[in-house]
């Protein structure tokens, strides 16, 4: 088995899914102004939520929903602590994860009846799409091809987010709550409706992610799956200082280390030691961080009194 | 019934605090009404209730007629009424378009033409003579240019009522002169204009009408022609004005002394560049210069909050360079510092605590590293008093306080370590007549004390009044000197901004 094969990219691209998904969502709340540390939490309730909707519905579309209604859910209750209460979200964040690997956990035992993982050989999980014309060249036809929709969905929410903050209206006003949420709110903006929205839509977009681990390569829940990813998925979206392409190419990277290390278990190399990879490289990657990522004049803005 | 605007029998409740008390103004259609009034005297208040930022506690706004009642800016902005915040509402990463079009931004299907945005802006612009680059980031532009663009948002909104909230507090005496001047202009388009300020002249030059507030009462109505600054100063404050007190003639030897202080800046150019200056015993030295010529640097690194890198700095036989902060406070040491808020106090701490600093390490409020709380609540208690600070308590926070009352918390702190020499920076800085008067005397007392005093202001006017030497600092350097007597507005404008003294002779003749 060689190091880099074919095979080596299309699983990356693969990895790559959930971290863009879940890092694009951080970012859209970060662009609002609010620094959401649950990812994690939220692809795992997205994850969890899938698998239920799978189990008792059978159908993958199905599933999806629920996987990103149940992440929504989680999404909200950490917007209310965070925008109405005017929690810490940081903490709230933390919260939100805890929460979510007890509760998932307990779902487990609570609905499952089981302990660590559910299979069930009768779930199905999401299909592969062959698109048309790319199939068929060599090579790119292996790498682009033959993927779950929610990684082209991923891509797609990308090039979608681009354009919605840079050339929309709405877009226009979420990038500006981010900015200088005082100024915003003294132009009349409604800057609560607009961080609601970018929660919601967090919350679709990691549960999203969840239903891509869960549904998209083996159909299974284990406890805590998500194994770091939601952090990952911050580090990808500061590297990417929330910008849509940005955060792309840092998920990109990330994704290839997530590959990279399971690929040289293959080479004889100890899993422990693979497994740190990613971590490694976010660490490096702080290093050129600084005090980049979407970064808000709040600090320098006095109120008007 | 031709006003724009009435605001009847205002009111605003804090708790038991009444803010406002049954205030009235009203409003004509092109008319320039100016609300005058000490820090805390309510000005801010009415106006956010006029803003919809505040709830009234009782009132009535009445706008062309009719009772209106604003839940929020979006309301009052709906209703034609704009306002320029004293602390700018801007968003430095966006383009001066993209400011001044935000919330109400042409579109297509949602999409943000932004080239059309430009257009308006430009057309904006040249319509109403205030000039800006519309493509422009907004975080690159001056502070005058900033605000122009702030009018330009208002404008752009639809207002027809524009508040101006302290808007020359910012500017240089340049740019204040072309804000006076739009204003006049807004005004013969038809706009009705409420200027907020506690600044005199300004508003005999370029009000109709003037309502002065204390304590959050009408003091006085008035129209322009029928006062004076005289006047208005008594109904402000409350109390005839006090004369300075007079200056003792006083040959003192050199106490600090600067040399060649050199500051490498990004590019090519120095910050400082081999800067010297002597302050004497007894003497007020005074910077002037347009903000941005190097006189933050100096201070910082007078005070060791910057590192230098060439020069030496001494006061009297001990030296300076290489030291930290708290050995040259001990060696005789004081600084008002430029930005209260950044560098003087704490916000979240309680007035105690900000008045603390640098005192607990002192022999006197300290025994075996416990703060001796008591003696020193007596110390500051007799700062409130002496200053008229306005505090519900010691255990306020810091940043509840009006910037005015803070400001003289922080130099009531700083001249209270009686030391030999003072650094006073921007030391009236948005506070009012009555605390300038409070501060500026205390300056005066100190040097007449036999103390050195290095004052750096924007304002001329305060330089002018202090200063027993002025010293004009461009581009890193201090380009002249001038004696007390021997110095005019007119003459350090010129030097401030660039130009020799013979220049100056030949400016002055060509602009009168």
């Amino acid at each position: 088995m060689e190091l880099l094969d074919l095979s080596f990219f299309t699983s990356a691209i693969r990895m790559i899914t959930p971290i863009l998904l879940a890092a694009l969502g951080g970012a859209l709340c970060a662009r609002v102004g609010i620094f959401n540390v649950g990812l994690e939490g939220l692809i795992l309730a997205g994850a969890f939520s899938a698998i239920v909707g799978n189990y008792f519905s059978g159908n993958v579309l199905v599933a999806v929903l629920v996987g990103a209604l149940g992440s929504v859910l989680v999404s909200l209750l950490f917007g209310m602590a965070a925008i109405r209460f005017k929690a810490n979200p940081i903490v709230a964040g933390i919260a939100i994860n805890f929460l979510v690997l007890g509760l998932t956990t307990f779902g487990l035992r609570a609905i499952f009846n089981v302990k660590g993982a559910f299979y069930d050989k009768n779930m199905e999980g999401l299909p592969k799409l062959d698109i048309p014309v790319i199939e068929g060249i060599p090579v790119v036809g292996n790498l682009l091809s033959g993927h779950s929709p929610l990684v082209y969905i991923a891509f797609l929410a990308a090039i979608v987010l681009y354009i919605f903050f840079y050339r929309t209206v709405t877009g226009f006003r979420v990038l500006a709550v981010g900015k200088n949420e005082a100024a915003a709110r003294s132009l009349g903006l409604k800057v609560t409706l607009l961080q609601y929205g970018a929660i919601v839509v967090c919350g679709i977009l990691c549960g999203l992610a969840g239903a891509q681990l869960s549904l998209g390569q083996v159909t299974m829940f284990t406890e805590g799956m998500t194994a770091g990813r939601g952090f990952i998925a911050l580090v990808a979206m500061m590297l990417g200082q929330s910008h849509p392409i940005g955060i792309v190419g840092s998920s990109l990277l990330f994704g290839l280390m997530d590959a990279l290390s399971i690929r040289l278990q293959g080479f004889s190399m100890p899993t422990q030691f693979t497994a740190m990879l990613p971590y490694i490289i976010t660490i490096i990657a702080m290093f050129f961080l600084k005090d980049r990522g979407a970064d808000s004049q709040l600090s320098g803005q006095q109120s008007s009194r | 019934m031709t006003y724009v605007l009435e605001m009847k029998d205002m009111s605003k409740k804090y708790g038991d605090f009444l803010a406002n008390d049954t205030i009235s103004i009203h409003l004509k259609k092109g008319e320039v009404l100016a609300i005058v009034g000490e820090n805390g005297a309510g000005k801010t208040t009415l106006m956010r209730m006029l803003y919809g930022l505040e709830q009234p506690t009782s009132g009535e706004i009445v706008l062309n007629g009719k009772t209106v009642k604003f839940s929020g800016p979006h309301d009052a902005i709906e209703n034609g009424i704009g306002m320029v915040h004293q602390h700018f509402m801007l968003f430095s990463d966006f383009s001066v378009t993209e400011n001044i079009v935000i919330g109400h931004e042409p579109k297509q299907n949602g999409f943000f033409n932004r080239k059309a945005a430009a257009e308006k802006v430009k057309e904006l612009s040249e319509h109403y003579k205030i000039n800006v680059n519309p493509l422009k980031t907004a975080g690159d532009c001056s502070i005058g240019e900033q605000q122009r663009i702030e009018i330009l948002k208002v404008l752009y909104q639809g207002a027809d009522i524009i508040i101006l909230d302290e808007p020359t507090a910012v500017l240089t005496p340049l740019e204040i002169e072309e804000l006076l001047k739009t204003i006049q202009f807004l005004a013969e388009q038809g706009k009705s204009i409420i200027l907020i300020t506690h600044k005199l002249p300004e508003v005999m030059k370029v009000a109709d009408q003037i309502t002065v507030l204390r304590n959050g009462k009408v003091t006085g109505n008035v129209l322009t022609q029928n006062t004076d600054v005289e006047q208005l100063a008594t109904m402000m404050v409350g109390r005839e004005l006090q004369k300075l007190t007079d200056r003792i003639q006083l040959d003192g030897d050199p106490l600090l002394v600067v040399e060649n202080l050199t500051i490498g800046g990004k590019n090519a150019k120095p910050i400082l560049d081999q800067l010297s200056l002597t302050i004497h015993r007894g003497e007020i030295v005074g910077i002037a210069g347009v903000s941005g010529n190097g006189q933050s640097e100096l201070i910082q690194a007078i005070t060791g909050l910057r590192k230098i890198d060439s020069g030496s700095v001494h006061l009297g036989d001990t030296i300076f360079s290489g030291k930290t902060v708290a050995y040259r406070r001990n060696a005789g040491l004081a600084h008002i510092p430029e930005d209260r808020y950044l560098w003087g106090a704490a916000k979240e701490a309680a007035v105690e605590e900000t008045g603390l600093m640098g005192y607990y390490r002192k022999r006197n409020f300290n025994q075996s590293s416990f703060i001796k709380l008591n003696s020193f609540r007596k110390l500051v208690r007799g700062w409130i008093d002496r200053f008229e600070i306005k505090t519900p308590s010691l255990d306020e926070k810091s940043g509840n306080l009006s910037g005015g009352n803070l400001q003289k918390l922080i130099v009531a702190r700083e001249l209270g370590f009686e030391t030999d020499f003072l650094i006073a920076a921007e030391p009236t800085r948005g506070v009012d007549i009555g605390a300038m008067e409070y501060i500026h005397e205390a300056i005066i007392e100190k040097r007449n004390n036999g103390d050195g005093i290095l004052l750096v202001s924007s304002e001329l006017s305060e330089i002018l009044t202090l200063s027993d030497r002025i010293a004009v600092m461009y581009e890193g350097k201090i380009v002249d000197i001038l004696n007390r007597n021997e110095a005019t507005e007119e003459r350090l404008s010129v030097l401030m901004a660039g130009g020799n003294e013979n220049e100056a002779s030949t400016k002055t003749t060509t602009t009168a």
